[in-house]
């Protein structure tokens, strides 16, 4: 009969009072766990979301604005194309599918058409929207999502030097683009003295790339005569490694550039993850108080219903030190069974209720397991420490009858 | 000589004044006696009893034990004599009711031993020498009054000790089953040569000792009673 035994009979023996304490740690828990699991999974699904929305930095020219971009001005400025070189050769973290540009206004006879110079493949991984209208390219997806596709290369340089060639004569155009110009696949398109076949039609986006047709970078820098510039690169950047400093890692590489966000796309991750985690955290600092007192008040109560009993262990010659391990052995047993309960309540309530209210499958994460068991414990022993001092505290002799 | 005490006080802060539940009180335990403790209610039989158990502090006095001056202030010192000396009887049994017979046995001799399966045997010993061999897996809720006590006594007698203090041991039994647990006590103190202390109202049970005191109001009732109780 060891104080292990000891402790697991008592357990035992009052079940019901145990399965009431375990109550609100086991809630407590089970709530934790279904928030988590549910916002991973979110958390995922946005990325993905996002990972299809296309790139979301913006590296600029120093002396060029946002607007200067979307304007396409036939005066704004560039910068040289190796750029993309020392951004691929410095393997930064969170950085996929750069997509260098050069954009420029020129006439198609009255009308003013944006014609952007890209290294297609690059610019077709970065926007799957346009793959799912026909495009076929290998698809890269961003580091900070979710890839269930395998990527081609293991080494990310390698990674982002897998860049396909547009042919010469070759161009994509946008929807509003055909439309307005009543151009089909196959249609030719003179540009500037030179002519191009019209490979594709790109599906409505809904974006400015509507109203652009887009060439062969290089066939575009030497029609345009600008040499080996360009005025963007448009990254596909993994919104936790943007929120750790990616864009300041970014600026020394290229000091002379202005690198930007596109910031409703990476505020609208970035505030969403913040959420879901702050949620957790909110009801992590509730669990600890709610489920701390409730254990305390749990222990409290069974030191004051086992007072005969402990003025027994004492008696017969326990020290405060057994009592105090006693009950503390109590709470690690309590902490340990409401962390696993609490992880199963909550990964069985986020499994049924994720695809019911929010849409999306859930699967247990195993790691919250431990997790769960640990914040468990912790609870159950800080709010059974007072307690157990208390006990300690009480007289051998609470067991007999004065005269 | 086993317990020298000397000039014994507990007093106890009641609302309507101090009390002297035992009052500058000297006595002298040889090795070996069985002494009963007689005395009207409030007389300080138990407060005596808990005082020489390690289980209560007095406010005042000396205790030497074995010739050893006990530090009565120190909960863990007076914990480890309890274990090593000390095997208690109380009215109320004083049983764990989730554990059962051998069980509560063991729990006495985890104290000192942490074997289980030697403890095991030794509770096992111990429940066949109080007649309760073939009760060892029983709650208390399912032994008699008198079984209960005899678990106890048992349990008391699990670390072998110098000193049984028994408070008022047949409080809760009839006339018969008294009977058997006195003369259990009274085995005990011949056979092992354990020193008994009992606490009783009872006439009866109080012809059991060979020393008897007689409290009154914290203080030995009469000097030839001390002179039985300082034979040496």
């Amino acid at each position: 009969m060891r104080l292990t035994d000891l402790t697991l009979k008592e357990l035992w023996h009052r079940k019901s009072q145990l399965l009431s304490g375990l109550l609100a740690i086991t809630l407590g828990i089970g709530v934790i766990v279904g928030i988590r699991s549910i916002s991973v999974v979110s958390e995922k699904a946005v990325a993905v979301n996002l990972d299809n929305l296309g790139a979301n930095i913006l590296v600029l020219p120093q002396a060029a604005s946002v607007d200067n971009y979307y304007a396409a001005d036939i005066d704004a400025p560039t910068f040289p194309e190796d750029y993309v070189e020392k951004i691929v050769t410095s393997t930064l973290p969170g950085v996929d599918n750069l997509s260098p540009k050069l954009t420029r206004r020129v006439k198609f006879g009255n009308e003013s058409i944006v014609l952007t110079g890209i290294l297609p493949k690059s610019e077709i991984a970065s926007k799957p929207i346009w793959q799912q209208g026909g495009l076929k390219a290998e698809q890269i997806i961003a580091s900070c999502a979710p890839s269930t596709v395998p990527k081609k290369y293991a080494d990310a340089k390698l990674q982002r030097k897998g860049i396909d060639t547009l042919a010469n004569n070759d161009c994509f155009i946008g929807y509003s683009v055909a439309q307005r110009l009543n151009l089909n696949e196959g249609s030719a398109l003179t540009l500037e003295n030179r002519t191009f076949n019209v490979t594709k039609v790109l599906p409505e986006t809904g974006t400015i790339d509507d109203d652009r047709v887009f060439a062969n970078l290089h066939k575009v820098q030497s029609l345009l005569g600008t040499g080996e510039q360009i005025s963007a690169i448009e990254i596909m950047g993994c919104c936790n490694e943007i929120t750790d400093g990616l864009l300041g890692k970014m600026r020394n590489i290229l000091p002379d550039t202005r690198i930007t966000t596109i910031g409703q796309i990476v505020s609208t991750q970035i505030k969403t993850n913040q959420l879901m985690n702050k949620l957790s955290l909110v009801f992590l600092i509730i669990i600890l108080f709610v489920g701390g007192i409730s254990i305390g008040n749990y222990i409290w109560a069974n030191v004051n219903e086992r007072r005969k009993e402990i003025g027994i262990l004492r008696m017969i010659g326990y020290q405060k030190r057994h009592i105090y391990n006693i009950l503390i052995m109590k709470a690690v047993i309590m902490g340990l069974a409401g962390g696993i309960a609490g992880y199963i309540l909550g990964t069985i309530a986020a499994v049924w209720l994720g695809p019911q209210f929010a849409g999306i499958e859930v699967n247990p994460l195993y790691v919250l397991l431990p997790v769960s068991i640990a914040i468990s414990i912790l609870i159950s022993v800080t709010g059974s420490v007072i307690p157990a001092y208390m006990a300690g505290k009480i007289e051998p002799f609470s067991n007999m009858q004065e005269d | 000589m086993l317990i020298q005490i000397k000039d014994l006080t507990k007093t106890y802060q009641r609302h309507n004044g101090t009390i002297n539940a035992v009052d500058s009180l000297s006595v002298d335990i040889n090795k070996g006696s069985f002494i009963t403790i007689t005395g009207p209610s409030g007389s300080g039989k138990t407060t005596l009893l808990l005082i020489i158990g390690g289980l209560l502090r007095p406010t005042s006095g000396r205790m030497i034990y074995d010739g050893n001056e006990l530090n009565l202030d120190s909960d863990e010192e007076m914990a480890i004599f309890r274990s090593n000396h000390i095997g208690f009887v109380m009215q109320s049994f004083a049983l764990v009711p989730y554990l059962t017979a051998v069980e509560n046995i063991m729990i006495a001799l985890n104290v000192k031993n942490k074997n289980k399966a030697e403890n095991r045997n030794r509770a096992i010993e111990l429940l066949k020498w109080v007649g309760l061999d073939d009760r060892t897996t029983h709650y208390p809720r399912e032994l008699s009054a008198g079984q209960q006590q005899r678990v106890a006594i048992a349990r008391a007698l699990a670390n072998n000790p110098d000193l049984l203090l028994a408070d008022e041991p047949t409080g809760n039994l009839d006339p018969g089953l008294s009977g058997e647990i006195l003369s259990i006590l009274s085995k005990i103190n011949k056979e092992q040569k354990t020193t008994v202390i009992m606490v009783t109202h009872s006439p009866v049970a109080a012809e059991y000792g060979n020393v008897k005191i007689h409290l009154q109001e914290g203080k030995l009732s009469d000097h030839k009673t001390m002179e039985k109780v300082f034979l040496s």
